[in-house]
């Protein structure tokens, strides 16, 4: 409405208007964000203040409590074992899920897939899995495979698998579509395409994908674990319960470094490959 | 580039016998050769290895595999075959669905202002360099904790509940933008902060007319993207830390009442859901860039 206002009035159009609309568009959004904002906070309950007051609370008891004392530290081989069981497992997850994702996924690219309606279905899959919570797969496996390594594996690899398989549709489709045209003009055939033009084309964007992956890989297994009864996340779970804080603290921290020293290595593996 | 223009065409045929690599069998090898080849194929080799290494030392508690798997199947198909509703309502599983959505709306809404300034704080071309190392170590150290963790340690202060599930999301949520925005920051062009800097404009100028309204289409695609992510963490926090809304409601039907019927019209719904936001945000980012 007032765009129209603007285009009827005599005065041309000079850069205070330019200004004046910025400042309209930033005003509106602003109060949408705040209108958002309380609405959201009404139907949560969510009281402002105490939200605020918490965190300076929280700050002080981690301070006091999460602390490794002596009973902590004599968890260390315990803790430290579940640590390996949960990065071994994100590894294992998101490589079985990058193989299979990836040969899935050659079905649903522009380039490479082998019908429309074909390539479709592979989208549709895709979105399945990935939408579909890993707290559903995690509850819905509790009951076939009870408490194993098997459930949180199977639950993580569902959604590892949908989207990973989005993004390396996305991934090959922007990367190795002139390779392929030029490959597929010489005649070659279906496999050499894969094996010497997408592949090499798009493996360091894949490598980077699968480290991103085994780092969220591990943070999800935390929360399945809790949820499950099952890895680090049950052993934090279960000392938070006992009111042992001590030993709680020492998985996070352990936690923490395991996720920092798998981003490093990520970002260092990244600068040699890209 | 001065080199390459150097004119060689008496040596082109040894040049070419240099570079040109053969088998054993006098074939000519073919194949780019890349610096970064030797590093991909280690990757990929230690990738593996880890895999198969965690296979073959997982603690399976000798489970019946095959049977497991088929009474899976059968429960996918129940789950997803015959949804129904039964301790929970239509109107309820909406009021949950809401509420899930009010959770990721508020965690999202605080972790972006947050973000916005801490950004501000860390972005290597318009602040300053040890304080933006600070913070940056600082927000590693955020994001490595597992938002179901930062949850659990923050009901302790604030007691289970929305306060609780609100601020250990925005936590999170403050410490991923942070370092979403801080990169789209920097990767601006530095020739317009100098000229503005040389014309004299404050840091708030600077900000304001230079490097948020560049960046804008960047922080909205990011934000979406978060909001997405915090309403699946909102699904789960509901699920784990007993937060309320459509995750609770999925913890309930499943560890609770055992009706893996009930979990299956409730997934549905946050499916449907999900990819609505999915599409929603697809549009605004559309309009956005």
């Amino acid at each position: 409405m007032s765009g129209e206002r603007a285009e009827k009035s005599p005065r041309p159009e000079n850069q205070t208007s330019v200004f004046v609309k910025r400042k309209r568009t930033f005003t509106l959004a602003f109060l949408a964000v705040a209108a958002l904002f309380v609405i959201s906070a009404l139907v949560t309950d969510y009281n402002v203040i105490a939200g605020f007051e918490s965190i300076p609370k929280a700050v002080v008891w981690i301070v006091k409590n999460l602390v490794p004392d002596e009973r902590a530290w004599s968890r260390l081989p315990n803790i430290l074992a579940k640590l390996a069981e949960t990065a071994l497992l994100s590894v294992a997850v998101t490589v079985c899920a990058a193989v299979c994702a990836f040969f899935f996924g050659l079905l649903g690219t522009r380039t490479t897939k082998i019908n429309p309606w074909i390539g479709r279905g592979v989208r549709i899959v895709a979105s399945f899995f990935r939408n579909v919570p890993d707290v559903v797969w995690a509850i819905l496996l509790l009951f076939s495979f009870g408490q194993n390594i098997l459930t949180g594996f199977f639950a993580l690899f569902f959604v590892t698998f949908g989207l990973l398989t989005r993004t390396f549709i996305e991934t090959i489709d922007e990367v190795s579509a002139d390779c392929v045209e030029a490959l597929q003009a010489t005649g070659a055939t279906y496999m050499q395409t894969v094996f010497q033009g997408i592949i090499p084309s798009s493996i360091a964007e894949i490598i980077s994908w699968i480290l991103y992956m085994i780092e969220t890989n591990i943070r999800s297994s935390t929360l399945i674990g809790v949820l499950t009864a099952t890895g680090i996340g049950y052993l934090f779970d279960l000392y938070y319960k006992r009111l042992d804080y001590g030993s709680a603290s020492l998985v996070v921290v352990s936690i923490v470094v395991l996720v920092i020293a798998i981003e490093l290595v990520s970002n260092q593996i990244r600068k040699v490959i890209m | 580039m001065s080199e390459l223009a150097v004119p060689v065409t008496g040596s082109l045929s040894l040049d070419l016998h240099k570079h040109m690599k053969k088998n054993r069998g006098g074939k000519i090898k073919i194949g780019a050769q890349s610096k970064s080849g030797p590093a991909v194929k280690m990757t990929l080799l230690v990738l593996l290895g880890l895999t198969i290494f965690g296979f073959l030392t997982f603690d399976y508690k000798g489970i019946d595999f095959a049977g497991a798997v088929s009474a899976t199947m059968n429960n996918v198909q129940v789950v997803f075959g015959q949804p129904h509703l039964k301790y929970n309502t239509l109107p309820g599983a909406m009021h949950g669905l809401l509420v899930t959505f009010a959770l990721g709306v508020l965690s999202t809404i605080i972790g972006a202002s947050i973000a916005l300034f801490g950004a501000l704080l860390c972005a290597r071309n318009i602040a300053n360099a040890r304080v933006a190392t600070l913070v940056k170590g600082f927000v590693a150290f955020i994001r490595a904790v597992p938002t179901i963790l930062w949850v659990l340690i923050f009901a302790v202060a604030a007691g289970l509940g929305s306060v609780a599930a609100v601020v250990g999301l925005s936590f999170h949520s403050a410490a991923y933008l942070i370092k979403a925005y801080s990169e789209s920051f920097e990767e601006m062009d530095s020739g317009t902060i100098e000229a503005l800097k040389a014309s004299g404009a404050s840091y708030w100028q600077i900000v304001f007319q230079a490097v948020l309204p560049a960046s804008i289409s960047y922080m909205t695609a990011w934000t979406f993207l978060r909001f997405e992510i915090n309403f699946a963490n909102a699904i789960a926090m509901g699920a784990a830390a007993g937060a309320g809304g459509i995750g609770y409601d999925l913890f309930m039907a499943g560890s609770f009442y055992f009706d893996l019927r009930e979990l299956g019209f409730i997934t549905y719904i946050v499916v449907a859901a999900v990819i609505l936001l999915e599409i929603v945000a697809t549009k605004v980012k559309a309009k956005v860039r």
